[in-house]
């Protein structure tokens, strides 16, 4: 009885921590120097915050050296208010910085598609820096079945 | 050797958001690799992309190593007035390997 009970409890605290972990997944990663060194390179010492910052991946990439990623911000660009760069940053490549896009209102869209190297399963960082000086930014989680063949 | 392909809509209307999809055939070799035998491979990589219409860049990437070979971008581009499309494709040694030109014809 008192057996059951514990399991039930220790069940439901699992429960809680798993979904603890879902609500903030971008909190659970611990970068490596250089990928800290590669996002304070975008932020410059501004302050990112998560919001209409879209990026998408496969779940699980069957080859790592051919990924497809979608990163970017839905909605048209004006003169006044525009998204200037859009950053993507691998955290366990050999090398973090991906890819930067540089866009202007003539860009019309902030949404690029690319097909990027994954050395392994690992976190992807997506920035969007607005041309009034915020800076948007997200992550999604890959798992790599066989990995880009970086090294 | 490189040959470039680009998929944009032949005409738009003024004002349009349209896709452009383009693709070239790139090994992006990072220089981090080895071959069978153990010897490095050369860096071969391209560092640039740049797209105007008429003179205009209108958008850039900039490749790091974590670019895939044959580096595919689909991006976006706001048609105002019928213009040429000019695709640039440059090397780390800043050479531009590839160039296209595509006509946007401004429909009624």
């Amino acid at each position: 009885m008192t057996m059951h009970a514990q399991g039930l409890l220790s069940r439901r605290s699992f429960t809680a921590g798993a979904l603890a972990l879902v609500a903030c997944p971008a909190r659970a990663v611990d970068l490596t120097s250089d990928v800290a060194a590669a996002v304070d390179r975008i932020l410059a010492g501004r302050k990112a915050a998560g919001s209409g910052i879209r990026l998408t991946a496969p779940e699980t990439a069957e080859n790592g050296a051919q990924v497809p990623v979608t990163l970017g911000v839905e909605g048209a660009l004006t003169r006044e208010r525009h998204v200037t760069a859009l950053h993507l940053v691998a955290t366990r490549n050999p090398t973090p910085g991906v890819a930067s896009f540089e866009l202007s209102p003539a860009s019309g869209t902030a949404v690029v598609t690319t097909r990027i190297r994954l050395a392994e399963g690992q976190q992807l960082l997506a920035f969007a820096e607005w041309s009034d000086g915020t800076v948007w930014s997200t992550s999604v989680d890959v798992k790599v079945s066989v990995g880009g063949c970086l090294t | 050797m490189s040959t470039p392909r680009i998929r944009v809509p032949a005409a738009a209307k003024a004002g349009e958001i349209i896709e452009v999809r383009t693709l070239i055939d790139h090994p992006m070799e990072t220089g981090l690799r080895r071959d069978a035998r153990g010897q490095p491979i050369p860096r071969n990589m391209l560092s640039r992309f740049t797209a105007s219409l008429d003179g205009e860049q209108v958008f850039a990437a900039r490749f790091a190593n974590g670019t895939a070979a044959n580096p595919a971008l689909t991006f976006h581009v706001r048609i105002e007035k019928s213009a040429e499309l000019v695709c640039t494709w440059t090397g780390d040694n800043g050479q531009a390997l590839a160039r296209t030109r595509t006509p946007i014809r401004l429909s009624s």
